[in-house]
């Protein structure tokens, strides 16, 4: 094997696939009359055919469960972030319930106003509302933060939020008598009333 | 593919683990694979592979994301293999070969429970041939001839991975050839 140095530079370089066409005519040429160069050539071929030729194998079947369980814990933030991800339904059901509560209870809490329906004949005395004798009211009543004394008749519903109500013995009422003091109350209320206006408004149709 | 990686390593920078696992997916046969080919032993290969994924997972900070991933991962897992080689320590495993006996390994005490179709046989030890040849190669050599024939990368790329100038590249896969061929001329 005593060509020369160059030839087999050459083939290191045709096989490197950076061979000149200058060079590469050469050794074209040197293969055709050089057996020792040939079989050298065609033993380093072979040889890279014999390592391509191992199949190419795959991780062991656990191999990503066994990584991950070997990696550091991760922060608490980006798992809660995740979980909101992977359940849209509970994430929107939830921020759905947390703002309709909180409207309510703001609701609530801001709502500190006396108020009362308007009616020609009631009597007003700090926030107690009287209906006096042989007085009658034709219309439902409302009383939001104040009381109520019924001395005479109303012709409808009578609600008191956030009071208290009389109910004197000559005092008469028609329709339903509501009190609402408690926090729970007043939801319950307002869903009630959601649910009368909404079938109210189907009746009306 | 590089797209899909690159969102990923957002992800785990963001510090979203199960993005890590996707990566993991997509490089495990070749990370093991590569690791298998320079140690020559399954389950050493299966031990550095992971170690390599974890390393890249641990210091995923100091990559840079515009370069290639594979490129980054690959240079860690070929560096752990070239410390597991030059620190050997004397570990026992199954498909060692048993000192005194010409090629046998413990597997050969352990009763075999199948019966091996005969071509799977063959190319199963033409193949055990070449790996044990491959083996043979001192690392430096090595590192470049399963990089540039097995995992099939370019020199550009194989220089990244070692840290080695174009040239010094080109030099070590024509001695590992060299090497090679003499190994390999009689098979």
């Amino acid at each position: 094997m005593n060509c020369s140095e160059a030839m087999i530079e050459y083939m290191h370089d045709y096989l490197d696939e950076e061979i000149s066409a200058e060079n590469e005519e050469k050794l074209r040429e040197h293969l055709l009359t050089c057996q020792e160069c040939q079989r050298h050539f065609h033993e380093l071929k072979k040889s890279i055919a014999f390592v391509q030729s191992t199949s190419h194998i795959q991780a062991p079947a656990n191999f990503t469960v066994n990584v991950m369980s070997r990696l550091p814990k991760e922060k608490k933030q980006v798992g809660v972030k995740r979980w909101f991800r992977q359940h849209p339904m509970l994430t929107a059901a939830s921020l759905f319930l947390v703002l309709m509560v909180g409207s309510f209870i703001s609701g609530w809490n801001q709502d500190h106003e006396f108020t009362v329906s308007k009616y020609p004949n009631l009597v007003i005395e700090n926030t107690t509302v009287i209906i006096p004798k042989d007085e009658t009211i034709k219309g439902d009543l409302l009383v939001k933060n104040g009381n109520l004394r019924i001395e005479g008749k109303v012709k409808g519903n009578v609600t008191v939020i956030n009071g208290e109500e009389y109910l004197a013995s000559a005092g008469q009422v028609t329709g339903e008598i509501e009190e609402v003091n408690q926090l729970f109350d007043w939801i319950w209320y307002h869903m009630k009333k959601t649910a009368k206006d909404t079938v109210k408004l189907f009746s009306e149709e | 593919m590089d797209a899909i990686v690159k969102k990923r390593i957002l992800q785990v920078l963001k510090g979203d683990q199960d993005a890590y696992g996707e990566i993991v997916e997509i490089y495990k046969d070749k990370v093991y694979q590569l690791c298998y080919r320079m140690l020559g032993n399954r389950h050493e290969a299966e031990d550095i592979a992971q170690d390599a994924f974890i390393r890249a997972y641990i210091n995923i900070n100091s990559f840079n994301i515009e370069l290639k991933f594979s490129t980054w991962l690959y240079r860690i897992a070929t560096n752990l293999c070239i410390d597991r080689i030059r620190k050997k320590k004397p570990d026992y495993y199954l498909d060692a070969e048993v000192a005194g006996t010409d090629g046998l390994t413990m597997y050969s005490q352990i009763s075999s429970k199948s019966d091996m179709p005969e071509k799977e046989l063959e190319s199963l030890e033409l193949e055990e041939t070449i790996q044990k040849e491959i083996l043979k190669l001192p690392d430096k050599y090595r590192s470049v001839i399963v990089l540039k024939y097995i995992e099939e990368l370019s020199l550009i790329e194989i220089g990244e991975i070692l840290n080695l100038p174009i040239g010094t590249v080109k030099t070590r896969i024509h001695r590992g050839r060299e090497a090679l061929r003499k190994q390999l001329r009689y098979v």
